[in-house]
């Protein structure tokens, strides 16, 4: 009973939050409904016992993809535009087609049966008197090994993406090439000179350096010597 | 073997020309290809005096096979009989001598070695023609000898009026090289063979096919008759094909002398002696070929007789000879006509090689209005000049006088109607043809010289390499007529044609040509005395009249000068329209339609794809709502096709 | 009235579906996009949770870990692309992120 009227609650504020996210102005106000949104979805998780995913969609989607969202909209300097006109000309179509999309899927759902030899064909059974979060545990490290391997590997690719397109080389940064400094060798840098005494530095050849010559004007270019000068026919 | 080693050894000899002509030089070019044809020439005459007067037999020499395809079997083989013996002799020898005049004509040309290489192939090409034992043999010969034809015309290729002239033969031949490929094709269709020796062997058994064309029935004999002599008709220059030879004159002179005088254009005249035993049977295409002869050989003549370029008349003349030729075949006198052949060969040649001789002494002058009173300066050119003359016009005992009297008797003899056409215009011919030589004789050599004193300063002989074959040529008109015409077209002439030349049984043609009324028998040589007279009185006697009549009888000169007008009909009725043809189907059909396909195609995918271009904004809402769109559409289906369910 | 299953995933739907009206309606900045995204993963995690009670079977929860980290990550990876986007560009309104237009 408590659970029926829990989930029409949460599946009422998660629609409407969905609703503010696509038409929110203001995009960090769509970003914290979008939070709203998790929030709830995960309450929903929570109703049907899937207790360990309701706790990863909070800290993963909310911890970190919300969080990223809110930084590239704060980074992003975006300009608070109101809505443009063009907004108005697709809603009819695009609340008509929505239409059609919701009565499709309603039609397919309503009418959903689940076959009787359905729970011999199940790959996992949920054992009874066991913590949600173990027998995760045991199907994906076992099982799933692979698919949970490359699943880190799509999270690392993702991550050097990441890195890659948005690298800035910075010219003006001074940083150490250690093997260039390793690679050094005396030759490049020392040169051992006998300097005889009271002759100075200019004696041993070195001058100061030459003040730069004055920046000359271009030459005047040579007037064409082909065809007839301007102003002649 | 003598016979193979004659036909190909000019073709060695334009081969290494032709490849190696650049690395070896000129002067060797030349040397080897003067000697592979003074070999062949030796192997030639050797040849001919082995089969006709040491005994030799006529045979087929193979040299393998051509084509195996079902039931058409061709061989690469030469037919060693008399005509084609007396061909090759013939060829080898004007070709061995253009070639040595050439060394001498050429010498400021600046790439002999193609000239001559050209020449040696050209040679080659003939000799297959000449010697070949089977239709598409002679074909291949046909086909190369029009190709050195444009070559050759061609030469100085940098001349658009030379390129325009081989263009303009190329296709004249190739008109009626249709009409002979087709020819081919219906011998083939009626005999199931193109090798003579099948075809003439089954002459007796298709005498009355027939061929069905445009609904109409013809015998098969005379369709191929008619088809043939339209291909010689185009090479040998018979009225309507005729266009060409003139224009030709572009090329050197050594060509013209041998090939538009001795040897391409009378490939025609062959072809129809060759194929006498199929023509006997062919009345009909007999008459027409009588008919075109005749009318070509009043027709060109009346054009010579107005003529200003030296090479031009000479040109006219070859022409309304071939005519005479054509006449004595479609009466059924193949052997006056091949006579006639080997007279005018040696005669002609002279006759253009002392044309070149001329043009040499007149640093390159061409027009007759600009030459006169040079005789003096040049008296072997004068000397042969008359000595081909004597013989074109038929004085005895000069060699054209044999032949010429044996065609107009044989025409009269015929006793046809077409005979009689063919008589009337051969005796008009010839007094045209006299009064037209000896007016070139008059105004290039004789009368106050027209041409400026630096030319007349240079006037001089040319220099022996041109000479000598100048006086062998020479020798050759004066003496074959008189040597060879009992053998060829006496009582006895099986005895040397032997069955090279067959006739059907009721032509008496040439026994009856002996026995013509004595009118019929001197009109030739009166009409020739006549015309050389005339010549006299109307250039020699009173200079001034000729241009005085010209004037008088305005239209009828300009109507001859313009060749009558012919040029100009093909022009606007042939020429034009194909041009435009051309133009549109390039224009409008190839670049519009045909290229606009692919270029229309990639201009649609183009302008497509621009389109679908617009579809990415690059608005990232745009994007989220179709694909939420693209969600709930698909979505909806699945649960449609859910609920069909 | 008992709440059972349906009430879950009911909860849900309307979950996804304010984060999917949230994507594409609002035009004033980057950032609640990303927040939306993180409402509907939210609404899938629910989801997995509210099975897993139902059909008493452990594997929902396990995946709900995976899902977890998975978020988190795309979540960083995403603020970090907005961070160099405005540096870049010193404007994260919606309609000024049009580089890609064709």
């Amino acid at each position: 009973m408590i659970a029926s009227v829990m989930f029409y609650v949460f599946a009422a504020i998660l629609l409407t939050a969905a609703a503010m996210v696509v038409s929110a102005r203001n995009p960090v106000h769509a970003v914290l409904f979008l939070i709203v949104v998790f929030f709830n979805a995960a309450s929903l998780f929570l109703l049907t016992g899937a207790e360990f995913l309701a706790m990863i969609l909070i800290i993963v989607y909310v911890g970190a993809v919300a969080v990223l969202f809110l930084f590239v909209v704060m980074m992003l300097d975006v300009n608070f535009t109101a809505l443009r006109s063009g907004f108005q000309r697709y809603l009819p179509v695009g609340l008509a087609v929505g239409a059609v999309l919701l009565a499709e899927l309603t039609i397919v759902l309503s009418g959903w049966k689940v076959a009787p030899e359905a729970s011999m064909l199940r790959l996992a059974p949920r054992v009874a008197h066991v913590h949600n979060t173990v027998q995760l545990g045991r199907l994906l490290y076992t099982q799933y090994i692979f698919l949970f391997q490359a699943a880190g590997l799509v999270l690392l690719v993702a991550m050097i993406g990441a890195i890659v397109l948005t690298l800035r080389e910075r010219s003006f940064s001074r940083h150490q090439d250690i093997a260039r400094q390793v690679a050094r060798m005396p030759d490049d840098t020392l040169v051992l000179m006998d300097v005889p005494s009271r002759t100075g530095i200019a004696g041993i050849g070195i001058q100061r350096p030459k003040p730069a010559p004055e920046p000359q004007p271009a030459p005047e270019l040579e007037p064409a010597a082909h065809g007839p000068a301007e102003g002649q026919p | 073997m003598l016979f193979a080693v004659a036909v190909f050894a000019p073709l060695l000899g334009s081969a290494i020309a032709g490849l190696f002509g650049r690395a070896i030089g000129d002067r060797a070019a030349q040397a080897v290809t003067i000697l592979c044809m003074l070999l062949a020439s030796a192997c030639g005459v050797a040849a001919f005096i082995q089969l006709i007067y040491q005994g030799g037999s006529p045979g087929v020499v193979s040299l393998g096979t051509w084509v195996q395809a079902g039931s058409f079997h061709v061989d690469w083989a030469l037919r060693y009989d008399a005509l084609s013996a007396v061909m090759v002799a013939m060829v080898t020898t004007v070709a061995t001598l253009i070639h040595v005049y050439s060394v001498g004509y050429m010498s400021h040309d600046a790439t002999r070695w193609r000239f001559f290489s050209y020449l040696s192939l050209f040679s080659f090409a003939m000799l297959m023609l000449v010697s070949a034992d089977n239709l598409l043999q002679l074909f291949f010969g046909w086909e190369g000898v029009g190709l050195m034809s444009y070559l050759l015309i061609g030469y100085w290729y940098d001349r658009p009026s030379a390129c325009a002239a081989a263009i303009k033969a190329f296709i004249v031949n190739r008109i009626g090289d249709l009409g002979f490929a087709l020819g081919i094709a219906l011998v083939f269709w009626t005999f199931g063979s193109v090798e003579f020796s099948s075809v003439f062997a089954a002459v007796g058994d298709h005498r009355n096919d027939t061929y069905t064309l445009l609904g109409a029935s013809w015998p098969a004999y005379e369709v191929i008759g008619v088809l043939l002599f339209i291909g010689a008709m185009g090479k040998s220059a018979q009225l309507g094909l005729h266009v060409w030879l003139p224009d030709a004159m572009e090329g050197p002179t050594p060509v013209s002398a041998l090939i538009h005088a001795a040897t391409m254009v009378t490939a025609g005249v062959f072809l129809m002696a060759r194929f006498s035993p199929v023509m006997e049977y062919a009345p009909g295409a007999l008459a027409f070929v009588t008919i075109v002869g005749g009318s070509t050989a009043l027709f060109a003549a009346t054009i010579g007789c107005v003529q200003n370029d030296i090479k031009r008349v000479i040109a006219y003349s070859t022409c309304s000879q071939l005519g005479y030729m054509f006449v004595a075949a479609g009466v059924g006198a193949y052997q006056a006509s091949i006579f006639h052949l080997l007279t005018h060969a040696f005669f002609k040649a002279l006759l253009f090689l002392g044309a070149g001789s001329v043009i040499h002494a007149m640093s390159d002058e061409q027009d007759i209005r600009r030459m006169g009173g040079i005789w003096k300066k040049i008296p072997l050119t004068y000397a042969v000049f008359w000595a081909g003359s004597l013989a074109l016009a038929g004085v005895f005992p000069f060699a054209g006088y044999y032949s010429k009297d044996a065609i107009l008797q044989a025409a009269w003899a015929a006793g046809t109607g077409t005979g009689a056409y063919g008589f009337w215009c051969g005796t008009l011919a010839a007094f045209l043809t006299a009064f037209y030589s000896w007016r070139l004789i008059i105004l290039t050599f004789h009368g106050r010289p027209r041409a400026d004193a630096h030319v007349m300063a240079h006037v001089h002989e040319s220099p022996p390499v041109m000479t000598v074959p100048l006086v062998l040529l020479a020798t050759g008109a004066l003496v074959t007529g008189f040597a060879f015409h009992t053998q060829l077209i006496g009582p006895e002439w099986r005895h040397f044609w032997g069955q090279s030349i067959q006739i059907a049984p009721g032509n008496q043609v040439l026994a009856a040509a002996g026995n013509v009324p004595a009118w019929v028998d001197l009109s030739p040589s009166v009409v020739g005395l006549a015309g050389i007279l005339l010549a006299y009185v109307l250039y020699m006697a009173v200079p001034e009249v000729p241009a005085r009549l010209a004037a008088r009888f305005g239209a009828i000169y300009r109507f001859l000068l313009n060749k009558w007008y012919v040029d100009e009909l093909y022009n606007a009725l042939l020429v034009r329209p194909s041009f435009t043809l051309a133009r549109v189907l390039w224009q409008v059909g190839d670049a519009a339609i045909i290229d606009g396909m692919p270029n229309g195609l990639a201009a649609l995918t183009a302008g497509g794809a621009a389109q679908a271009v617009k579809l990415q904004t690059g608005s990232m809402a745009v994007y989220a709502f179709v694909m939420l769109i693209g969600l709930v559409v698909l979505s909806l289906i699945v649960l449609l096709l859910l609920i069909l369910r | 009235m008992e709440v059972g299953l349906f009430h879950y995933l009911f909860v849900g739907a309307l979950l996804l579906v304010m984060g999917i009206f949230g994507i594409f309606l609002n035009r004033k900045n980057v950032i609640v996009i990303l927040m939306s995204i993180e409402l509907i993963l939210l609404a899938a995690n629910l989801n997995l949770v509210a099975f897993s009670a139902a059909l008493d079977d452990m594997v929902g929860q396990v995946f709900v870990m995976f899902t977890l980290t998975v978020a988190a990550a795309e979540a960083a990876i995403g603020l970090a692309i907005v961070v160099i986007y405005f540096r870049n560009r010193g404007s994260i309104q919606v309609e000024d992120v049009n580089l890609m237009k064709g």
